[in-house]
């Protein structure tokens, strides 16, 4: 463009300059994930052909199952919503260079405590329960992580083997208890290990006649907020300084102990919110076991979104259609649901081992 | 509180022990190597399944362990290929070996969940059996318990006493310097990875085929995540493994004796006594294990090759 056109003009060639930009790159993003499931999908149908089930049915069956009902499509932004939150809750601390693969356990903390608050204050209003169990989840998912991220800030151990270690402590906590003292007394329902069930003003409200509900949008606002704090203020300006040069921030007087304790906590808290919204929203009751491995697949999701939070609400919901992928050919073909790991974990290793189908190195 | 609570903690802390040290054992060479797996949890879920699979099939345990062992290296090599050849991250490269592990052991234990097996035979140690105070389980054990501490010995003495071992640290330690001495990196790290994964399928079996004597989705209950702790614990040495697997497999014994005992603790709360006991071990042990750790751990090597 030479130096004579006007400025209103120069302005609009690099408005349709920028919007072709981001055009082809939304093109060319969205054409790598499709060749990365795509890869992964024709390896996944070679382990169904071996376990002697018909890959074909399969995936047409989860096609029209999740994709061509409204039903089927409002239960696969069901599953979606623990996803998106365990994923920012990897996503966060990822940024300071913390690894949490703690996400599982902060979900079942999340869940424990907002279940105490739930069968505690039994006589709440709705317009105050509901914000308590925001909380009560945030703080307990939260303090979880905080004990991890406070034994790493104090350089005893290494948040990954805390958290992976965690993880198998929590849902025992919630065994503890749902077993023991809470267990429900009621006549058919006590033969099921559960807690008492929430009162009618601590189940989250659901939206359009499906189970959808208002996790999803707690969900999007702290993807926005997460978006909006890493890019737009000066946390995330120190946040992204830590992750790449610690000793640098720290001479340039961060607090990097602090900011590791509370990206931590954060980051609990908001794998907390994704438990507390499954038994509030979901199940209206605490039970053992609740979570079919959402905080490892929250993991594997803000990695392969390179902590993006686009790339995060894509694979979010991409992941999600595995997960009721995984429950459906469970009840068509018996395939059973830990099967759906295989197929996380080749499109892992399709991206592990073609780093450049997603555009970046690993 | 008597001879036979004693005799069982004691049989019970080395029986629940060993496939730890195992597992331990092989992630140290991985570590030594540079390389951190967290998909040792898979490999001995792996192990598990085909161990336990193989055992029915043939009605002979041992084909069971060996072909466990043989999975969980051949399976280790998806890893190594991961992390060597393709120099991918090694955290997410070991998840993707967890979740192969977690979802084809599923399929493969599928048509066996509920069986029982009769196990690997179990010998009695000669001669202690006359002692007065001895139970009968107290020195009656399978062949893998009593070869658990010469494997031990014997990873030690191909560390630290070989060329093969020297190599395999170096490569650790400054895969630069290793490589200009004329070290193959690769092939180092695809050694050390099949090794690995070899005794972490024995370990794998052992838990199925020796100790449970069934399989059941998930048995591993986080063993591999105990190991790779265990690892930093025993800063890297293989004999320092066998007080870790030792200190693991007690808090296991002590908490299923008290169970047994009826000791009126929730079974919930006693369950957790291992994994917070590898935390606290951990905690206590912080101090100076930074430089005891490889040089290169973790690192994705670049250089020429």
């Amino acid at each position: 463009m030479s130096a004579f056109t006007s400025p209103a003009r120069r302005l609009r060639g690099a408005c349709a300059a920028g919007v072709r930009v981001v055009r082809k790159g939304w093109a060319i993003a969205a054409a790598r994930y499709a060749i990365v499931l795509a890869i992964a999908l024709l390896a996944y149908a070679v382990v169904l052909l071996l376990a002697g089930k018909n890959p074909l049915q399969a995936y047409s069956d989860t096609f029209s199952f999740t994709l061509g009902s409204w039903y089927g499509f409002s239960e696969v932004v069901v599953r979606m919503i623990p996803l998106l939150l365990t994923a920012i809750a990897v996503a966060l601390p990822s940024k300071l260079g913390l690894i949490n693969v703690g996400g599982e356990g902060q979900l079942y903390m999340g869940a424990w405590l907002a279940t105490w608050g739930a069968i505690t204050f039994t006589g709440l209003p709705a317009a105050v329960f509901i914000p308590l169990l925001i909380v009560l989840g945030f703080v307990g998912g939260g303090v979880w992580a905080a004990v991890a991220g406070f034994f790493r800030a104090r350089g005893l151990v290494n948040e990954t083997i805390t958290t992976l270690l965690m993880n198998y402590v929590s849902p025992l906590i919630v065994g503890f208890f749902v077993y023991g003292t809470w267990r429900s007394r009621e006549v058919g329902a006590s033969a099921f290990p559960q807690s008492a069930a929430f009162p009618e003003a601590a189940r989250l409200p659901r939206f359009f006649d499906t189970r959808i509900h208002l996790g999803l949008v707690l969900a999007l606002i702290l993807l926005l907020l997460f978006w909006f704090v890493l890019e737009k203020t000066a946390w995330g300006l120190k946040m992204r300084a830590i992750g790449g040069n610690p000793e640098a921030a720290r001479r340039l007087g961060v607090r990097l102990g602090l900011y590791i304790i509370v990206a931590m906590f954060v980051a609990g808290g908001i794998a907390g919110l994704a438990g507390m919204a499954e038994v509030s929203a979901l199940h209206g009751r605490l039970r053992a076991g609740f979570s079919p491995g959402y905080g490892f697949t929250g993991f594997l999701i803000s990695w392969l979104a390179g902590g993006s939070p686009l790339g995060i609400l894509t694979m979010s919901f991409v992941l999600a259609v595995v997960f009721s992928a995984g429950s459906l050919l469970q009840i068509t073909q018996g395939v059973p649901f830990a099967a759906v790991n295989v197929l996380m974990a080749l499109i892992l290793f399709v991206v592990l081992m073609k780093p450049r189908l997603l555009g970046r190195l690993s | 509180m008597n001879w036979a609570f004693f005799g069982g903690l004691l049989s019970g802390t080395i029986m629940y022990g060993v496939p730890l040290l195992y597992t331990t054992l092989g992630e140290v060479i991985g570590q030594r190597a540079g390389m951190v797996n967290l998909g040792l949890e898979g490999i001995l879920l792996i192990g598990a399944s085909v161990g336990f699979a193989v055992s029915i099939e043939t009605g002979n345990p041992w084909l069971g362990v060996g072909a466990a062992a043989l999975a969980g290296a051949l399976f280790n090599l998806v890893y190594a290929f991961l992390v060597a050849t393709r120099r991918a991250n090694q955290l997410a490269s070991g998840l993707t070996v967890m979740f192969f592990g977690m979802g084809i052991s599923a399929m493969v234990g599928r048509a066996y969940v509920g069986g029982g097996i009769a196990g690997l035979a179990r010998y009695q140690v000669p001669g202690v059996a006359a002692l007065p105070w001895v139970t009968r389980t107290m020195f009656n054990y399978d062949l893998l318990v009593y070869l658990a501490v010469p494997v031990a010995v014997l990873v030690w003495w191909v560390l630290y006493r070989t060329r093969w071992g020297l190599s395999l640290r170096a490569v650790g330690e400054n895969p630069s310097a290793a490589f200009a001495a004329g070290r193959r990196i690769s092939a180092l790290k695809y050694q050390a990875a099949l090794a690995c994964g070899f005794l972490a399928g024995i370990a794998g079996a052992h838990l199925s085929v020796a100790l449970a004597r069934t399989w059941t989705e998930g048995m591993t209950g986080g063993r591999g995540f105990v190991a790779v702790a265990l690892v930093i614990f025993s800063k890297w040495h293989p004999l320092r493994a066998i007080v870790g697997a030792l200190l693991f497999g007690g808090a296991v014994t002590l908490q299923l004796q008290l169970q047994a005992m009826g000791a009126g603790v929730s079974p919930f709360l006693l369950n957790m006594i291992p994994y917070l006991l590898t935390l606290g071990v951990l905690l206590v042990w912080s101090g100076a294990r930074r430089f005891a750790a490889p040089g290169a751990l973790g690192r994705v090597y670049s250089g020429e090759e």
